[in-house]
């Protein structure tokens, strides 16, 4: 300080101070009214919502995570869509379909007046060129990593030995297209709701090279196309993801079809640790969030964030292997364990407000639902007889459960682990617990068969119980190793029926005799849970309206301040 | 000279091939693996091998060992799998290092600028308030864990008061160019002021969090050295000599006080990056430290190498260019 101040101008000590102390309170109240001022600029109509992860790409037909989706949503519509809030299938781009009798034609009249982003007509040219894009895929874009859920809805491609759902497409005229398939399915018209399916510019996917998907070590790169220049329908357009600062801002599409976006710009912020998104929207800096810490909902509340629960759309199931322990493979064993397991406390102690019982493998809304099926209530002693009578009174089990994960489902593996541990061990179970991370063996394990017990769920994509038990049992070699039981095959033979079957009453009436014996005669896992995934925003944000498929749409939302 | 720095170049090209040998080897000696984070918990058996084939992941290990050098050295490190998806390896690293690099650089410039003259005010008075103060200052700064702090930190500053930002490198949304990658340097070059000042802002909780460590030990070492060379006869004979105290100060105790904590600022650079790691995450900042958190996370062979490969390479390469010039300095260590 002696330094600074020179020769004929020496300040005395309580003049340093003031000096100081002035000048502090200055920075301070500056730096205060910068920050506020750039909030300030943010503010109007631009959402900034915090993600929990980067999107891959905007292309979603190569896409299978929910971080894309939730991009891609805004800019992109199917031909059907979900009601908002729900998960019945709603006309979008298509106003009105019929399927013939045997299920295999579906005829889509078309929306009329609607333009992709880049001013290509939305037409039945336009439909047929989204299906024939995804049925000719070659090479790469065959990856089970990219095509998932055109592998998963329509089993294959142009050429392929086993032959594909999808048959042809149809441009009868230009607002009525026809898609023809191979045989009837449960999934149809529904499965045309999923993200991966939304139509894009024909004129785009050409000019920027869409297909050209390329592997490279252990990934791989998307085309011009998906990287920068996605082009929907949609109530948002794309503007531009900054790698650097980890945002994507997408802008109000001002030509589009129906009610018109209420934001200027949707900026969607990836935050990838919960706490950082709990205090970013504490401090201002976003205007929402999804999936909060279910500890945290109650002071949220509290601080007049409006917190969603949304109605759950999925399940945590218990699963027995029976591929690595012989006891697993008896009947009375799995009913022992389902009998064992305490589900009411396990929903009361462990999962979020709004979390319910498990009585089958999907949600009530799902078509096939019933009440009247095995329940197995809570009883230890029972569990213990059963045992008995099945002569392991000293049953010993390998327990898995995943760490460095949370899911919707299952918030919180840890603590669900030892509330279903401890139950077991109250019915005279020994339990060895196994924890692997998610990525780091758990998964592959558990989707080999070689975890004895373990922990696992399922969100649904579409109001369909193949999506569900299709997916679950559908094939023998699954999860819950059920290809040596007298029952395995028939079980999968007894799912292709009722996805096969086009009367849609007779359909569910087979859904729900599977559901019956899935409880009753197979058990090859137990039903534990539905946990609803809640979403939060801060007081000023409006209009927010959530899905149970977690597929927000933030066309309706507006920033009240 | 010469031939001193070929053989030093053939020792860094021995100990890149050998680390990246042992990298490649161990990554995949892990449990889980890439396709396991691409296909989630969908996957069944048969996508899954389907996937391993397609990737060529099936292959033994030296084969993929071996296209992952052909690759390497045309800079095609592959593409990341879960830290930024779709993107180039190299990429994300040349896009996060400047953020490494600007948080880091700032919080030594803090930890110098405020270390230094506090050690040197520190000593002249020793024992008096300010000597306290700043001694329990640095005590804090050592013994508090970085994550505490910066959570403390974030609750005044941004959650409380609201006057800084919580996390992040920038406003989402704001009108900013990003030609280099270090935000501040770009908002200045391309004069966008409020870009520049709003990434300067959102750098300051962090910097002063990563800052506290090496802000201690340069303190702690200027004071102590201070005190050192104030007592040293050639502080004494200038004195006697009648020259005035600024000179003495300056010329006589500063500089010959700051030879070891220049040396100390050197090292501390190395703990700097690695502190980023933790500091990067709390804060959500995109650098190379989230960079690695995520990679592991999420399994992503590709970003995991080159992160690890790179920075072990800076480092391999700074160490060589110091033994460099001290060989130039010394000319007996070019031979032995």
């Amino acid at each position: 300080m002696g330094a600074a101040a020179g020769p004929g101008f020496r300040l005395s000590r309580v003049g340093r101070r003031l000096v100081t102390v002035g000048l502090t309170a200055v920075l301070a109240t500056s730096l205060s009214a910068c920050v506020q001022s750039q909030r300030g600029e943010d503010s109007g109509q631009t959402m900034v919502f915090g993600a929990p992860g980067a999107p891959a790409l905007f292309d979603p037909f190569y896409a299978s995570d929910g971080e894309t989706f939730r991009v891609t949503r805004q800019m992109m519509e199917g031909l059907v869509g979900f009601e908002a809030g729900g998960v019945k299938v709603e006309p979008e781009l298509a106003t009105d379909w019929k399927s013939s009798e045997d299920g295999t034609k579906w005829t889509f009249q078309l929306r009329e007046g609607v333009k992709f982003h880049d001013g290509t007509d939305f037409n039945a040219e336009a439909v047929c060129a989204n299906f024939e894009r995804w049925y000719n895929q070659t090479g790469t874009g065959q990856s089970s990593a990219l095509s998932y859920y055109w592998i998963e809805t329509f089993g294959g491609f142009a050429g392929d030995d086993e032959p594909s759902l999808f048959s042809s497409c149809e441009a009868q005229d230009p607002t009525t297209a026809v898609i023809n398939l191979t045989r009837a399915t449960s999934k149809f018209p529904a499965a045309l709701g999923l993200d991966s399916f939304s139509m894009q510019s024909p004129t785009a996917m050409e000019k920027y090279e869409a297909d050209k998907v390329v592997a490279k070590g252990s990934g791989f790169e998307y085309s011009e196309y998906a990287r920068k220049h996605p082009t929907g329908t949609g109530p948002f357009q794309f503007d531009s993801y900054d790698q650097n600062n980890q945002s994507v801002v997408l802008r109000r599409n001002d030509d589009y079809w129906g009610d018109k976006a209420k934001l200027d710009r949707l900026i969607f912020k990836v935050i990838s640790d919960e706490s950082v998104r709990k205090q970013e929207l504490l401090s201002g800096g976003i205007d929402g969030y999804d999936f909060p810490n279910p500890a945290d909902l109650d002071s949220l509340r509290q601080q007049d964030f409006n917190v969603q629960v949304r109605e759950p759309f999925n399940v945590l199931y218990l699963g027995m292997s029976q591929k690595k322990n012989p006891a697993l493979r008896k009947l009375k064993v799995r009913k022992a364990l389902a009998y064992a397991v305490n589900r009411e406390n396990l929903v009361n102690a462990n999962l979020p407000d709004g979390a319910e019982v498990a009585n089958l493998f999907y949600p009530s809304s799902v078509d096939g639902y019933t009440e009247d099926v095995a329940k197995y209530s809570y009883d230890p002693e029972k569990a213990k007889r059963l045992l008995n009578e099945a002569g392991h009174s000293d049953l010993t089990i390998e327990f898995w459960w995943p760490t460095q994960v949370t899911r919707p489902y299952m918030p919180d593996p840890r603590g669900i682990f030892n509330s279903l541990a401890g139950d077991m061990r109250k019915a005279g179970i020994t339990v060895k617990p196994v924890s692997k991370p998610w990525n780091g063996g758990y998964i592959s394990d558990v989707n080999k068969g070689d975890a004895e017990v373990f922990l696992l769920g399922w969100t649904g994509d579409y109001n369909s119980p193949d999506n569900f038990i299709g997916t679950f049992f559908g094939s023998t070699e699954n999860q819950f190793y059920t290809k040596p039981a007298p029952w395995g095959e028939k079980l999968a033979n007894r799912l292709d029926a009722a996805d096969k079957e086009p009367d849609p009453t007779k359909r569910e009436r087979m859904y729900t005799e599977i559901n019956r014996d899935l409880k009753s005669k197979y058990l090859p896992a137990v039903p534990l849970s539905h946990s609803p995934p809640a979403i939060v925003t801060a007081p000023h944000v409006e209009g927010l309206v959530t899905s149970p498929l977690t597929a927000e749409e933030f066309a309706s939302v507006s920033i009240e301040k | 000279m010469l031939r001193y720095t070929v053989r030093r170049l053939g020792q860094l090209l021995i100990v890149t091939v050998v680390l990246s040998v042992l990298l490649f080897g161990w990554l995949r000696a892990l449990p889980g693996g890439p396709v396991s984070a691409l296909l989630g918990e969908r996957a069944t058996e048969e996508s899954r091998a389907r996937l391993v084939q397609q990737l060529g992941l099936d292959q033994p290990l030296y084969v993929q060992y071996w296209k992952f050098v052909q690759r390497a050295i045309t800079g095609d490190f592959g593409v990341s799998t879960g830290v930024q998806p779709g993107t180039p390896a190299m990429e994300v690293f040349l896009q996060r290092m400047p953020a490494t690099l600007e948080l880091s650089v700032l919080a030594l410039l803090l930890a110098v600028a405020v270390g230094i003259p506090l050690g040197y005010f520190a000593a002249r008075r020793q024992g008096g308030w300010l000597d306290n103060l700043s001694i329990t200052w640095s005590l804090i700064g050592v013994a508090v864990p970085v994550f505490f702090l910066a959570f403390l930190l974030k609750y005044v500053f941004a959650i409380e008061f609201g006057v800084l930002p919580a996390s992040g490198r920038q406003a989402a949304g704001i009108d900013a160019t990003h030609a280099t990658g270090f935000f501040v340097l770009d908002g200045l070059l391309t004069t966008e002021w409020d870009a520049a000042w709003n990434a300067l802002v959102h750098l300051l909780l962090p910097a002063v969090a990563l800052s506290t460590i090496p802000f201690a030990v340069i303190f702690r070492l200027t004071r102590a050295s201070v005190l050192d060379v104030v007592e040293e006869d050639y502080v004494r004979t200038a004195r006697s000599k009648g020259l005035g105290a600024m000179v003495v100060r300056g010329r006589h105790i500063l500089r010959n006080a700051m030879l070891p904590v220049v040396t100390t600022i050197g090292l501390q650079t190395g703990a700097l990056l690695s502190g980023a790691v933790l500091t990067e995450q709390v804060f959500n900042i995109p650098g190379i430290g989230q960079a690695l958190s995520l990679g592991f996370q999420r399994q992503d062979y590709a970003v995991l190498q080159v992160v690890i490969l790179a920075t072990a390479m800076v480092y391999v390469l700074v160490n060589l260019l110091v033994d460099l010039a001290y060989a130039a300095i010394d000319p007996r260590l070019r031979t032995r």
